[in-house]
Order: structure tokens, then sequence, then C-alpha cells
């Protein structure tokens, strides 16, 4: 009886597995889990429906320079999904996806966006409202270092352009940064460490982050913190590239370039949506306009000519933000 | 780790005293009684500040949502992989470092030979370098932009950010543990026992199963136990060669890591007092393998 048992499981499981299952990894940056498992099994069902075959998906999330820098090293992503174009221009220099992957895709090859925010906690005793506020004496601001962190670099860039466009110079914008990154306590090396950092250990008035990240805290954290968005900010754009060494050598460029376009379909646009990444489709953005504030906005490539000149102007040995910076 | 080897060598050496006199050493007390209870209070409230408390919270907050979450937290497929990686992991290290400990602790203690006093000292090695910087060496050896460049990757072999990456950096950070353990057992025991044997007709290899292995299999035992909790604690080298892909490369202590940065601190907690669990586990074999270390060497 139990042999018969064992035996019909044994033919079973062999019946059930399928004749080809491709595997599919996808290398990404720290929040975006939830939305990969979701959007994962939403492109399987659609892969099978039109093409019959089974696909099956891992996942890696880190920090988003160092998963450019594992990519780099070798780990078989077949696409990067990353928090900054910075980091996949990183791989390509590598030779290991093309020089032009931005071009490749719709939209700078961003096919969800984010903005940088203000995360208070309950009631904002404070008072922030703007990016104003944050200068004030006696007010904490928790936001991770921008030599480690990408998210940094965009908190950074935020306030940068914000005081520019204000008092109308570079220099007083590096006066204006000088004076916010004072009232950080800690510069954490990674934006979940500074999110736990104010969200665990309390430390602080204010966390700059990105709107899906602070609309995370909150779902997670319940009603302790408010979110204030800002009277201008910062377009933020998690790029996504095929890395071309890897597909061409497993065979799964196909698959590899449907997956990232069906980031753009509204199924996929939707599932963005639902883990708080704004939306590109218009109609998709429509259904969801309530979810995210309305924010003037400007983009990297507008007020910083880009990720390349930004990095080195800024972020790397000598750039405003070792000169601000110095104690 | 120093202190674990100094306390069972005199462990040891108190028992061969004790042997010789044939009189158990009567503790010389010359200080008074409130020093001796305050020094106790010390070290007891120091203990359990800082060890027992926390491994009282780690389960605390492991079951702070109840048995279900508990349970659902170690079964959830990526945390069973997890576990069932570690295992392994751990698995295949212990078998190298038993073999590379024999091997090692047999050529230092029996034989003559140049260098010798710079094999020990390499063998210590792991002990002084720090875990990510293992890693990050063996990224640099077999990563793709590291000294074999593609050829392994191109070849279909996957190192790094695969099984055997992680077996490595695990191994290397271990090694250690057993030929740290045998060393100074054999060096004390001397080749007497294996020449009189050799001499009697015996093999080589009955030699080392008939004589040998039944002087050092507690020490041996001991140093597996240490190497085995090592190396599945391990975290610093495996997180940098691991490149954290869920369900294939992630190692218990990593996914607690994972958990804790998600916000699920009670799955987080359930996977670390899976390990507080093992360590605690460790301890009691611990203690049961000194006792018959003693023992053996009373006899």
């Amino acid at each position: 009886m139990l042999r018969k048992l064992l035996t019909t499981a044994a033919v079973v499981g062999l019946l059930s597995v399928p004749a080809f299952a491709a595997e599919l990894l996808n290398v990404s940056y720290d929040p975006t889990r939830e939305l990969y498992v979701e959007f994962n099994k939403a492109f399987a069902a659609k892969w099978k429906a039109d093409k019959g075959e089974e696909l099956t998906f891992k996942q890696s999330h880190g920090g988003s320079g160092k998963q450019a820098r594992a990519v780099i090293d070798g780990i078989e992503a077949d696409v990067v999904t990353l928090a900054l174009a910075y980091d996949i221009d990183a791989i390509a220099d590598k030779g290991i996806l093309a020089a032009d992957w931005q071009k490749k895709l719709a939209d700078n090859s961003a096919p969800y966006t984010s903005t940088i925010v203000f995360l208070v906690r309950k009631g904002n005793p404070k008072g922030i409202k703007d990016w104003d506020d944050l200068i004030k004496d006696g007010v904490q601001v928790i936001t991770p270092n921008p030599k480690t962190s990408g998210g940094a670099r965009w908190n950074y860039l935020a306030a940068w352009h914000y005081a520019r466009q204000k008092e109308g110079s570079d220099e007083k914008a590096a006066e204006f940064v000088k004076k916010l990154l004072a009232n950080v306590p800690v510069l954490d090396t990674g934006a979940r460490g500074s999110t736990v950092t104010f969200v665990e250990r309390g430390l602080g008035d204010v966390l700059l982050a990105w709107e899906n990240e602070a609309y995370l805290s909150l779902a997670e954290l319940g009603d302790k913190f408010e979110i204030v968005t800002p009277s201008i900010s910062i377009l933020a754009e998690p790029t996504v590239a095929v890395v071309d060494r890897v597909v061409d050598r497993k065979g799964s460029r196909e698959v590899a370039t449907a997956y990232l376009n069906y980031l753009y379909s509204p199924e996929g646009q939707e599932v963005a949506a639902k883990h708080f990444y704004r939306p590109r489709d218009e109609k998709v953005a429509e259904k969801y306009k309530d979810k995210f504030a309305k924010v003037e906005l400007f983009t990297i490539d507008d007020a910083f000519g880009g990720w390349r000149k930004a990095q080195k102007e800024h972020f790397d040995d000598g750039g405003t933000f070792d000169k601000v910076y110095a104690r | 780790m120093g202190h674990v080897m100094t306390s069972v060598s005199a462990t040891i050496l108190e028992a061969e005293f004790a042997a010789q006199a044939s009189v158990i050493p009567r503790p010389v007390r010359t200080e008074p009684a409130p020093v001796r209870w305050a020094l106790i209070t010390i070290a007891l409230s120091f203990l359990s500040l800082f060890i027992v408390l926390p491994l009282i919270s780690v389960f605390q907050q492991a079951f702070s949502r109840g048995w279900e979450v508990y349970v659902a937290a170690l079964v959830e497929p990526d945390a069973w992989h997890a576990i069932q990686l570690t295992l392994t992991a751990s698995a295949i290290s212990l078998v190298l470092n038993v073999a590379f400990g024999l091997v090692a602790a047999w050529s230092i203690a029996k034989f003559e030979f140049r260098g010798k006093g710079f094999l020990l000292t390499l063998i210590d090695l792991p002990f002084s370098v720090s875990p990510v910087v293992v890693g990050l060496v063996f990224v640099l050896l077999f990563g793709a932009q590291g000294f074999f460049g593609y050829w392994f990757i191109d070849n279909g072999y996957k190192i790094i950010f695969a099984l055997p990456g992680i077996v490595l950096a695990t191994v290397f950070v271990t090694f250690p543990f057993v030929a740290r353990e045998l060393i100074p057992l054999m060096q004390e025991q001397g080749t007497a026992e294996e020449e009189a044997a050799i001499t009697l007709g015996a093999s080589g290899w009955q030699t080392f199963l008939k004589v040998t292995l039944p002087n050092i299999k507690w020490a041996l035992l001991y140093g597996v136990l240490l190497c085995n909790a090592r190396a599945m604690g391990e975290f610093g080298a495996v997180s940098v060669v691991s490149g954290h892909i869920r369900g294939e490369t992630n190692t218990m202590p990593l996914h607690v890591e994972i958990l804790y940065n998600e916000y699920q601190f009670a799955a987080a907690f359930a996977v670390a007092s899976l390990l507080a669990l093992l360590a605690l586990v460790t301890l009691i074999l611990k203690s049961i393998l000194e006792y018959r270390l003693a023992e053996d060497h009373k006899r």
C-alpha cells in the first residue's frame, strides 16, 4: 500500500515537473522586494499563457551600489533593477552591458519613479513643511552618507537644487547644504540604516526618505509617523537593464527583455503603484493620484546634467560634499 | 577562542596533577568571605546582563507573535532553504576541516621539519584576519574582475555567489578550530605508543585507527563542535561572497539580517532563536566533552 502510494507520488512528481523551467535572476536594491515578488508572479502567469514555459525567479536585494558591485564581480543577474542610473553605468563601464543601455527602454529605462519626501514623527512636533525647515537650529535630520549610499545622493542633490533655485547660486546652495549636514547627528552608510536609526532608535526629527520607503515604513510601523511632501523635490528614477553578458551566455535575452518591458505594461505599472512607486502610465497614475501628493519635480538631467556629471562634481573625492562636510 | 583552549589545557593539567598525586587538590582560600561573595555577585550579574538577558530576549521576541508566526517564519521557503544551505555548507566545511586538522596536527606533533613554527602561525591566521577581508579575498580571486577573471564563469563553474564560495569562506574562517584542539594534545602524547604499535607489526593505517584516534577522539569531537558552531554562525565572510540570492545563496545569519531590515522582527528572531538554540546545544555538548576529556586523562 505504502509502496503503491510512493510510486504514484513519484510518477505524479515526475509528470508535474515541466519539461523546461527557465530561471531568471533579478538583482535589485533594498525596498523593491515586495514589488518584485508580486510582479514576478504576474509575469510568470503571462509568460506561461503566451509561451507555455514555466519560469522561476530568484531575487537578490541589498544596497544599490553593493548590488552593482556583485554584478561586476560576476553574480549571474539576467536583469538589474537598481536605485540609480549611475550604478548601472558602473556595470556598463566594465563592458558587462551595453554603454547605451539607458536608451534601450522607454522613459530613461526607469519604468517607475519616486521622489524624496520627509518622514516626521506623529503630529509633526517641529512643524517641518519644506526644505528651509531642515536647516533651522534644533532640528535633527537623518540621512545616509552620500559617499556610500545611492539614496543619500538623491537627498543631497534635492536639497542642493532647492537652495540654488531659491537663492540663485551654487555658493548659496553649498552653504545651505552645509547647514543641513550640520543638523545630521549620524550619517549611516545606507538608506535602510538611516530608516532604522530614525524609526527604531528614535533618533532625529525628520528622515529624508524615498517616497516609497516612507510609505513602506508607514505601512509596516503604523501611525507613529507622517509624511510631509516638500514644495519641490527631485524625480528619482530607479533604472532597469538587461545584463547583456549574462543573457547572451544563458540564452535568456528574450525572456529578460520581455520581463523588463512588462514593467511598462498597465499590469506592471499597477503593481509598481501598489508598492508606492509613481507609475509612468497616465491611466494608472490617474487611478492612484490620491496616493501621491502633487509636487514640482525636477530631473537629474535637467538640474545637474546627468548622473556622471553630478557624481564627479559633488561626490567624488574633492567634490562639494567633501568641502561642505569638512569639519 | 584562546581562553577556551587555555581552560581545556588547564583542566587537563589539573586532572593530570590529580592523577599523579592521587589526591584532590584543595583550593587555597585566603580572601575573607565578603570579598568572595562580592566577586561571585559581580561575575554572576555580569553574566546575566550580557549573556542571559540577551538570550532570553531573543526567544521572547521570537515568540512575541505566538507559535504560528514562529513556525511560519521557519517553514517559509526562503527561510527553510537558508536553514538547509547553512547545514550543507557547515557539513562540507566540517569534513574538510577535520581532514585538514588531523593532517596538520599530525605533522606538527609527530614530525620534525623546517618551518614548523611558520605553519603554526599560519593556522592561527584566521583568528586575526577580519572575516570581511576573507570574503573580499575570495571575491578578488574568483570574482569576474579577479585573478581568474571570467574563466570559471564561462566554463560553467560558479564559485562566488554560490555554494562553493560560501564553503570556501567558511572553511577559511573555521580551519584553526580542529587543528588547534589536536596539536597540544598530540604533542603531549608524543610518538611512543605509535612507535610501539609499528614495532609490533601494525600498518600505518592500523596505527592511526587503533592507537592515535582513540587517544584524540574527545579532543577531536570538541574541535568539531566549536568548528561547527562557528561555521553556522559565520556572517561577515559569507555575506561578502553570498550575493544574497534568496532561496539560493542566503544562509541563516544573512536571512536574519534581511528579515530584520524588512521590519519582520518576529520572523528575524525566530530564525535567530534557532541559531541561539544551536549555541545552547553546543554548550551542553561541550561541557559533556570537557568532562570526558578530563576523565580520559585520569585513567
